[in-house]
């Protein structure tokens, strides 16, 4: 949750060489085995599990590539995983647009004001994603709110339900805490007076705010769209109740695959395709989450 | 006078400050309906759906599944996790580093995929429908969390107070009992409130692993949105929003008066 | 708080290293009972490393360390009794500042009203028993390190240790409570261990001072000992002001000549074997007088331009420059002729009146 950092303790360091003895007797070598409890759970309910899912893909029904040919060989198949992908974009194009300038009113407003900001994102965080997705059946659905609004005005009812505008819009809903948390977290520790500076530097107020600010709060924006993207990607829920035929996504052909047809061959290489763009994507994304211009950030 | 830009931008967080919490608002009048529909507008008002998720066995049992796993994992987890994050930050850096990475995999890994997989396991072993089943594959799933909020608290956990401690004449054990533990205290509390909702909100491996004899809740709540129009979901919703909101005010509140002392 | 007798502590041919480097090699220091010793040095001299050694948090390489007649080797830190103080204060946030007080009493089993008036005692004697019911973050940087030093003192430990303690706080405040750490030290007779790189703090404060320079001790002795008759080259420049001059020298009788830009100078005393000797000047003990002027027998007389005056109040100090180059610092006592920037002036001083010691370039490089 909401950890309030307390100040660092002002540290003089005036024997720098003797700092690693101060450090070395709480540094054990053994540390590392406090670990190994969390690491077997790992194995045993994670790793296990997905070696299991790229060794079938592979194996069944008999050993060799049929199940990936046959997949990117499908039509349908590619529509869905483009589809995927696309609906991932938009899910998290939308949640940027709406999260950055609500996480920076969040630093600049005052403490109720921000607390009561901070409560709106907090809720549908902690709030159970299948209640979040209820409530959106209900106002989408074709006698929900917005038709029922709509009918109310003498317009004709829109189709909502089932549809991929339907999907994206609670996905979106859903995720939008994602983006917005990690970028309220970099913005909060930017020091504002470099605004000043660049002011007092004859910057007009907008272009200090895109030329210093902006730049200084990607790291948050880069994090918040890698998740929200590659929670997008792995959504089951919310589409499952939201979509219909026309608007299915990838984890729900996997799910159909396994549950339905138990065809573990199938189902496994689309979750291998899935898990692969998941990890190709992060591996990219990492280096730009760090943070580059640390020395600039207050500690936060 | 606020300028114009301000006067916007406060528009703007007001549109998205509803987008995020008045759809769920939605919920509460339907949890009231007289009619079994959830359909809008509801008609009449009865308290009959709050009744049958307190009478209705196939409400109870999930609920109180739900709590039990989730119980089991908050301990569970927290006890792990904990561990975990004190391996990470008493490693050496690149080695804590890399642990650190590895065991915040759950996190990203898609939901499906990891639920095939699972559910292979589990039908091999006969984990499926099982309260083992679900405890280890919700801990697995909750220990990110756990090692996030704890290394969280003992990276401003001010390392030279043990020194102190055992200058004064605490063992390593005394050490961590009286001066490490409760310092780091509120980052475990909050690891262990995260593993309790995330396994009381999973949803996507127990529709997998579940079974007629072990239902979630949340497994409960989706095939009765997908079977039936049963408004008991909206009363259930509606007591799941009203005790996150009130989890979520009393952190907030009690944040507040610690920033102050 | 009862008047306990100090330990002594006994260091014997000490080293500590850290793989390829050498933070510590082969000290040997004994401190009295009741002393108040300081370790005084630049930052990576080895100081803190030996304060870490006493303390327990980490071991020694090689050599010896007995503490009250006993060795302490593979004794972990709270199993040795002593105090520290830290220069971060290091109070426990989440007690309030009785709680820190009583925390070493309890875990000695220490309990009820014997714990309660051996707290209040503590508090007393650093005049924070006021503020038994606060948290530390209420308190400002000087009333948490008297805290601290109430908390590593309530339980009577034979020996205090203090690493920088007063490093973080600003100079009044310093200089008070160098003068409240002295008194403590009087009123308890328990031995004193206090590291610092502050050498006017470090003779405020010591009974005695040990040099520290590179993992090596240069010199141990009194302040007016170190100040006026230092062993190297490195303590000389470390403690107070001092001129340096170097030039070529040579024997003369029981003296030595040394001739510096031209102009022969006068010492008395030779350096024994082959170092090359160099002369260290105190600023009182050097004249400032006009060209040619005052001249005294035997006095030696160097020329420069004057490039800095300053007045003090008490006296006048004056950088002189000298025709190699050398910067002097000079102190005039009131009364003595006023210079200004750019006048001509000599420095003066008697052969007896300096410190002819053998050169080390490394005690110019580790000051800068």
């Amino acid at each position: 949750m909401n950890h309030h950092p307390t100040e660092p303790q002002e540290t003089i360091v005036t024997d720098m060489p003797d700092r690693p003895a101060l450090l070395k007797r709480w540094r054990p070598r053994g540390a590392v085995w406090l670990a190994a409890p969390a690491v077997l759970v790992l194995l045993l309910a994670l790793a296990y599990p997905l070696a299991i899912v790229v060794v079938r893909s592979f194996t069944d029904p008999a050993p060799g590539l049929d199940n990936y040919v046959w997949f990117f060989q499908s039509a349908v198949n590619r529509t869905v995983l483009q589809r995927t992908f696309v609906v991932a974009a938009w899910v998290t194009l939308v949640s940027l647009i709406c999260a950055y300038p609500y996480a920076y009113a969040m630093t600049i407003v005052g403490r109720n004001l921000r607390l009561a900001l901070i409560l709106c994102v907090l809720v549908p965080f902690w709030l159970s994603g299948v209640v979040r997705t209820l409530a959106w059946v209900i106002l989408l659905q074709d006698s929900g709110v917005i038709n029922s609004f709509l009918r109310g005005l003498g317009l004709p009812p829109v189709k909502l339900i089932r549809t991929l505008p339907g999907v994206v819009i609670g996905m979106t809903q859903v995720l939008l805490p994602f983006m917005i948390l990690p970028i309220y977290s970099v913005m909060k520790g930017i020091d504002t007076r470099l605004l000043q500076a660049a002011r007092s530097l004859g910057a007009k107020p907008w272009r200090a705010f895109l030329q210093i600010y902006v730049p200084l709060s990607l790291p948050g924006v880069y994090a918040g769209a890698i998740i929200v993207f590659i929670l997008s990607l792995g959504f089951y829920i919310t589409p499952a109740l939201l979509g219909g035929p026309r608007s299915i996504l990838l984890s729900s052909l996997v799910q159909n695959q396994v549950l339905s047809l138990l065809n573990w061959g199938r189902g496994g290489a689309m979750g291998v395709v899935l898990l692969v763009a998941t990890f190709v994507l992060l591996a990219i994304a990492a280096p730009l989450m760090r943070q580059k211009h640390s020395s600039t950030r207050r500690e936060a | 006078m606020p300028s114009f830009p301000r006067v916007l931008l406060g528009l703007f967080c007001l549109l998205v400050a509803v987008l995020l919490l008045a759809p769920t608002l939605v919920v509460i009048p339907m949890s009231f309906n007289g009619n079994k529909s959830l359909a809008f507008p509801p008609v009449g008002f009865s308290w009959q759906w709050y009744d049958n998720f307190f009478r209705n066995p196939d409400w109870t049992t999930s609920f109180s599944n739900s709590l039990v796993i989730a119980l089991i994992v908050a301990v569970v987890a927290t006890v792990v996790g904990t561990l975990a994050a004190f391996g990470v930050s008493r490693a050496a850096a690149r080695t804590g580093g890399l642990l650190r990475a590895l065991l915040i995999t759950p996190m990203v890994v898609p939901g499906v995929v990891l639920a095939i997989g699972i559910y292979a396991v589990y039908l091999d072993t006969h984990l499926v429908g099982t309260v083992t089943g679900f405890v280890l594959a919700h801990t697995m799933l909750a220990i990110p969390f756990v090692l996030i909020a704890v290394q969280a608290s003992l990276e401003v956990f001010d390392r030279r107070l043990e020194t102190a401690a055992a200058s004064l004449g605490a063992g390593r054990l005394t050490v961590f009992r009286t001066v490490t533990l409760p310092l780091i205290l509120p980052g475990i509390l909050s690891g262990a409130l995260f593993a309790f909702i995330t396994s009381f909100d999973e949803i996507i491996v127990a529709l997998f692993i579940t079974s007629p004899y072990l239902k979630t809740l949340p497994v409960q709540i989706y095939t009765s949105i997908t079977r039936d129009a049963d408004p008991t979901v909206a009363a259930v919703g509606t007591l799941l929003f009203l005790a996150t909101s009130l989890i979520i005010i009393a952190g907030l509140l009690l944040g507040m008066r610690r920033a102050r002392t | 708080m009862t008047a306990s007798a100090g330990a002594a502590i006994e260091i014997r041919k000490a080293s500590k290293r850290y793989g390829a480097f050498t933070a510590l090699n082969d000290i040997d220091l004994h401190i009295r009972p009741g002393e108040f010793m300081t370790l005084l040095g630049p930052s990576g001299s080895g100081k803190t490393t030996t304060l870490n050694l006493i303390a327990g948090f980490t071991d020694i390489s090689s050599g010896t360390l007995e503490i009250g007649g006993r060795s302490v080797t593979g004794l972990p830190s709270h199993k040795r009794n002593i105090g520290v103080v830290f220069q971060h204060y290091a109070l426990f946030p989440h007690m309030t500042v009785g709680k820190n007080v009583a925390y070493p009493l309890t875990l000695r089993g220490i309990k009820g009203d014997d714990r309660e008036k051996r707290v209040k005692r503590a508090l007393d004697m650093v005049k924070m028993a006021d503020f038994a019911h606060r948290y530390p973050n209420e308190l400002s940087g000087g009333q948490q390190q008297r805290v601290a030093l109430a908390r590593a003192l309530v339980f009577d430990p034979p020996l205090l240790l203090m690493d920088e303690p007063l490093g973080a706080l600003d100079k009044k405040l310093r200089e008070w409570l160098q003068l409240e750490i002295k008194r403590i030290h009087r009123e308890l007779g328990t031995t004193f261990v206090y590291v610092t790189h502050d050498q006017e703090e470090a003779l405020v404060l010591s009974d005695r001072i040990a040099v520290f320079n590179g993992g090596r001790i240069e010199q141990i002795g009194t302040g007016r000992e170190l100040y006026d008759h230092p062993a190297t080259l490195f303590v000389g420049r470390f403690i107070g002001d001092s001129t340096v001059l170097r030039g070529k020298s040579e024997a003369a009788g029981d003296g030595t000549v040394m001739t510096i830009g031209g102009q022969r100078i006068f010492a008395q005393g030779r350096l024994p074997g082959e170092a090359r000797p160099v002369i260290l000047l105190r600023p009182e003990r050097v004249g400032l007088k006009r060209p040619g002027a005052d001249a005294l027998t035997g006095e030696n007389r160097l020329s420069g331009t004057v490039t800095e005056a300053i007045y003090l109040g008490s006296g006048s100090k004056y950088e002189v420059r000298l025709a190699d180059g050398t910067i002097a610092v000079v102190r005039s006592p009131l009364g003595a002729t006023d210079f200004a920037i750019g006048d001509t002036a000599d420095i003066a001083f008697l052969p007896t009146d300096l410190t002819l010691l053998p050169d080390d370039a490394s005690a110019d490089v580790t000051l800068t």
